[in-house]
């Protein structure tokens, strides 16, 4: 058994990796939700943040402006979005696949010159001593920069929702744009910062797929990965730290499940593939269960189009 | 999520119409066009893009007497059916379908088009219009097999496959046989990610098999990501259709690559001078149809005198992938002593031979 022990640690580790682009884009979209948006263009917008990191990285050599040039492709996607939902009141279900529709196209279109292209993954985290701790050391203190940054993101993400002032705005737009809308606050406004940020959050999920994770482009390389932070905010009913939690789980049954594989355990693999999103659905038909708790935590004008003089 | 990117493929098609007015209508009509689907991006610097590679060779060689045209990223499955027919419908006579899940739709499709010719890669279901062909993709196996079996110290190979399905299993199985002869105490663990083409999926797929002690990463899936990995931790991998040096230049062993170029040309030409008929082709280092990448340099002399000597027996017929004595998981003796498998037992192979970890998924 001591063999199958000792996996934990590097099990750890690589859920923690596979969890980051779920939770990068998850806590964007979260934000956008609670604001009453609903944005299915996750996918779409991640793709996009994907390539033009990537793209910017290799002609500037430099990862920094990489992530900032995903964060700001993957918000001005957004803002197409927003324009459109918002300011022209389209239907945002529509508009969000579209959206996705769109991203995949215009990032494999972006990407033609960046095929092919191997790039220098980013920095790791590396403290000696600490690193080197048996089981922990490389889950915890050895990851890639963007692993940390995405779970800081959690409590900041918390905080601004739930004790600022700003956030409380955002929220009250969510569950009531008119009352909102009668107080004085700039609904529209509002709602489209929060498209923004949602889109750069995504952007940067997206970017860490290409930059780091698997240092390169190929066209659809998210692989779903949006439509699975879509449904992790449900998931978690709209909590930042849950967002987090079902990041992990979905991450570590991912990595789990290719262990089992290669331990020679006789399970069908089709069937452990199927293992995170069985999870998925099963958490979701769980707290579905209890309507009023479901109904309290869901901003209550999500999804609803709003327009100033209506 | 697969995505059809019709817009080259109508581009081309714009491009062959404008030829084809410039040099007039009775040139246009002498013009053999020839369709061709991929299952992923040409892009993908492997499989796909090999077989695009053989697609531009085909128009070097055989200039203004052919047109072609191609599909790429086309789902495998009912999708496929539409595309295929469309190309049918569009005027091309020879259309090479190049993945196995388009192979229930090609024949669909020559059943409606009896004049239109099909070829269906690494199929084994043939018709009056419809021809097949594949590489003996398991020779390349073979000899990576050995070089892995003298490169490994942890004797533990990690396996990356796509789909169970008798092509992967046989070179697994090819492989491991290899390994075995060289290092007998080295196993294969496999990892089935069931897809040909997702990065991260593959890259978290050689990352548990390394962190469970493979030190040679090998893999039956497209993407280099699986290359990358092997690079950042230190260690060993093969490289999967084409040459993938440059994703990690200080792991990379040698890659089987895919040579389709050849087979093209002839098969368009055996159309345009009325020979063409539907039989099946299965090509090796022999037929030139796979070749590996230039080797690392760091692999010791001895090595490569090794991988070329069993390449070389290979291609005089001295040697084959499945000499037996073979034995299978519980020891049994499936291949017996003096004798190979056969084209059928290897077409239909669903079991592993001893070495392997794990069960073959049903």
């Amino acid at each position: 058994m001591s063999a199958e022990l000792s996996l934990i640690g590097p099990i750890l580790a690589a859920m923690l990796a596979a969890a980051t682009p779920l939770l990068f884009a998850a806590l964007g979209e979260l934000v956008v939700e609670k604001s009453g948006v609903l944005n299915l263009g996750v996918e779409g917008m991640m793709l996009v943040g994907a390539v033009c990191g990537f793209a910017v990285t290799v002609k500037t050599g430099s990862a920094p402006m990489g992530l900032l040039a995903a964060a700001t492709a993957g918000a001005a996607t957004a803002a197409l979005f927003g324009l459109l939902t918002l300011g022209l009141l389209a239907n945002q279900v529509a508009t969000g696949l579209a959206l996705t529709l769109f991203g995949v196209g215009l990032s494999a279109l972006i990407g033609q010159a960046f095929v092919g292209i191997p790039l220098k993954g980013l920095p790791k985290l590396n403290i000696p001593g600490l690193t080197d701790l048996p089981v922990i050391g490389q889950a915890l203190f050895g990851q890639d920069l963007l692993v940390y940054l995405a779970i800081l993101a959690v409590p900041l993400v918390h905080l601004f929702l739930y004790r600022t002032r700003a956030g409380l705005v955002l929220r009250a737009v969510g569950e009531n744009h008119a009352a909102a809308h009668a107080l004085g606050y700039k609904v529209i406004r509002i709602r489209f910062l929060a498209v923004l940020f949602g889109g750069a959050m995504s952007g940067l999920g997206g970017a860490f797929l290409s930059m780091d994770y698997t240092p390169m482009w190929a066209e659809n390389m998210t692989a779903g990965r949006g439509w699975i932070a879509l449904a992790l905010v449900v998931f978690a009913t709209w909590k930042p730290l849950r967002v987090m939690l079902g990041a992990w789980l979905f991450g570590g049954v991912t990595i789990a499940q290719l262990h089992v594989q290669g331990l020679g355990v006789g399970v069908p693999s089709q069937l452990l593939s199927m293992l995170p999103y069985l999870a998925t659905v099963l958490v979701l038909v769980l707290i579905s269960r209890d309507v009023a708790r479901t109904r309290l935590n869901a901003p209550a004008c999500l999804g609803k189009l709003f327009h100033p003089d209506a | 999520m697969n995505r059809r990117t019709m817009g080259k493929t109508l581009l081309g098609l714009a491009g062959a119409a404008a030829v084809a007015l410039s040099v007039g209508t009775a040139a246009a009509q002498d013009k053999l066009k020839v369709g061709f689907v991929y299952v992923g991006p040409i892009s993908d610097h492997g499989y796909s893009y090999q077989h695009d590679q053989g697609r531009l060779a085909v128009e070097k060689a055989l200039g203004d007497k052919v047109a072609t045209t191609y599909v790429e990223n086309v789902p495998e499955g009912a999708d496929a059916e539409r595309v295929i027919e469309q190309l049918a419908a569009s005027g091309n006579k020879l259309i090479f379908t190049t993945s196995f899940g388009f192979m229930n739709p090609t024949l669909k499709v020559a059943q409606r088009y009896p004049d239109v010719k099909f070829e269906h890669a690494t199929g084994y279901k043939r018709a009056a219009n419809v021809a097949t062909y594949s590489a003996r993709f398991y020779e390349g196996r073979t000899v990576v097999g050995a070089i892995a079996g003298k490169m490994t110290k942890s004797n533990v190979i990690g396996y990356v496959g796509s789909f169970p399905i008798p092509e992967v299993i046989s070179g697994i199985n090819a492989f491991t046989i290899a390994l075995r002869e060289q290092n007998p105490k080295a196993e294969v663990r496999v990892v089935w990610v069931n897809s040909w083409y997702d990065p991260g999926k593959e890259a978290e797929a050689a990352k548990a098999l390394i962190d469970q002690g493979a030190d040679v990463i090998v893999q039956h899936t497209d993407s280099p990501a699986p290359i990358q990995t092997a690079q950042e931790r230190g260690l060993w991998s093969v490289g999967q259709s084409s040459d993938m040096t440059r994703f990690g230049p200080k792991s990379h062993l040698t890659a089987i690559v895919d040579d389709w170029n050849g087979y093209y040309i002839d098969r368009v030409n055996a159309v345009l001078n009325g020979s063409w008929k539907a039989v099946d082709t299965w090509g090796g280092f022999k037929d030139k149809m796979l070749f590996l990448a230039p080797y690392n340099p760091a692999i010791p002399a001895d090595v490569v005198a090794l991988a070329d000597q069993i390449k070389a027996d290979i291609m005089s017929g001295k040697r084959h992938s499945f000499q037996g004595p073979v034995k299978d998981q519980s020891g049994k003796v499936v291949i017996p002593e003096g004798k190979s498998a056969t084209d059928e037992q290897i077409l239909k192979m669903d079991w592993y031979v001893e070495g392997v970890q794990g069960k073959v998924p049903k």
